[in-house]
């Protein structure tokens, strides 16, 4: 049989479904109306479901900018301190956000498309009720006439199978929003997690070594500082720990290579020692 | 003739029309039968770009039956399918 036939037959099932006839067809025009109104409210709800899903996007989307913008900061600031593996880090973290973000997007997308259509649904229901309420009054009230049945019985038909229409589009779009509902619970999940952001909290890995970074670049500004002091007031090579990095005379080239590296001094020290190391040294000077 | 697209409207063709759609029916008929989705697709785009170009769009104030029915014009293979199937049990039920 053909296709539009049947779905036209199973609309018109569900729509019997949902509305009882009753004994009185001007009952059952009574009924067809309250049936309407509560649609209506359903409908109404399912404009502020989609609004209220739509904001909800936003508000992650808005999230996830702000980690991508800290991640771009961070890779930065990671260059400038030659931590060139915390840069890549920070990109990639980057990258997985952008990806998150394009999926939002998306998101976004159908449910401002959702929430048009369920407006413009609104919009032809409240007409519908409209012209519905007014002939019903004009059927109930010429209901002794033979041919009012015909035209009560086509009258709630006819309502009926929008109302099934509307209930059927209703359902559909409840299971896009729940769908939708699910993946921003999931990323709600993945922001609490700090798997895509809470980058400034003490968990975040990249600004932890940066800081480590930037700290111990100061410790080497003020041991620099307190070896010159030292420098300042003992006699020249009396010490074994000149002025920071070439910054002394000729003849401290030696030590240079002696100087509290941060990760390393005692391999520094082994060299000090080193016949070719001087030799290199000598070399280069 | 009145046909309905669902999530969308009623609209009034002519008879000539609705030999047309007659004929793209079956191929969609066809199309669902062999869970053929690309075809489905363009039968069902087809029917509905007809119906909106031939038919006369009915005021949402206008209260009557349809004829008629066509899937909304998003709908996948698979939702017509199921919205079938639930008259399919029914007449079972009742047989």
């Amino acid at each position: 049989m053909s296709v539009m036939k049947r779905l036209s037959s199973v609309v018109q099932a569900k729509a019997n479904k949902a509305l009882d006839r009753m004994e009185d067809p001007r009952e059952t025009l009574d009924l067809s109306y309250e049936k309407q109104l509560e649609q209506l409210q359903q409908v109404r709800r399912g404009v502020a479901d989609v609004a209220t899903a739509r904001k909800r996007i936003e508000l992650q989307a808005e999230q996830l900018q702000a980690s991508a913008n800290k991640l771009q900061d961070q890779a930065r600031t990671a260059l400038t301190q030659n931590r060139e593996d915390l840069a890549r880090e920070a990109l990639t973290r980057r990258a997985a956000i952008a990806t998150q973000l394009e999926q939002l997007k998306t998101q976004h997308d159908q449910l401002v498309a959702q929430e048009d259509k369920l407006v413009l649904t609104t919009q032809q229901l409240q007409s519908r009720v409209e012209a519905f309420r007014t002939q019903k009054e004009t059927l109930k009230a010429s209901y002794t006439a033979a041919q009012a049945q015909t035209k009560i019985g086509e009258a709630v038909s006819g309502i009926s199978e929008s109302m099934s229409d509307t209930g059927m589009a209703m359902q559909r779009a409840q299971d896009k929003i729940a769908q939708m509902q699910a993946r921003a619970g999931a990323v709600d999940e993945l922001l609490a997690s700090g798997a895509l952001t809470d980058l400034s909290g003490s968990t975040d890995p990249i600004q932890a070594e940066l800081d480590k970074a930037s700290q111990s670049g100061q410790v080497d500004a003020e041991l620099a500082q307190l070896k010159g002091q030292l420098t300042a007031s003992a006699p020249a090579g009396a010490l074994g720990t000149p002025g920071e990095g070439g910054k002394g005379p000729a003849e401290d080239d030696k030590v240079v290579d002696a100087e509290p590296v941060p990760d390393g001094p005692s391999e520094a020290a082994d060299k000090t020692p080193d016949p070719f190391t001087i030799s290199d040294n000598e070399g280069e000077s | 003739m009145i046909v309905r697209i669902l999530e969308d409207g009623q609209y009034k063709v002519d008879k000539s029309t609705a030999k047309k759609l007659d004929q793209l029916d079956s191929k969609l008929g066809k199309a669902l039968d062999r869970n053929d989705e690309a075809a489905f697709d363009k039968a069902l785009a087809t029917l509905v770009k007809m119906v909106h170009a031939s038919g006369k769009r009915l005021e949402p104030s206008v209260i009557t039956p349809s004829d008629l029915a066509l899937p909304a014009a998003t709908s996948t293979l698979a939702e017509v399918r199921e919205l079938l199937s639930s008259e399919t049990t029914k007449v079972k039920k009742k047989g």
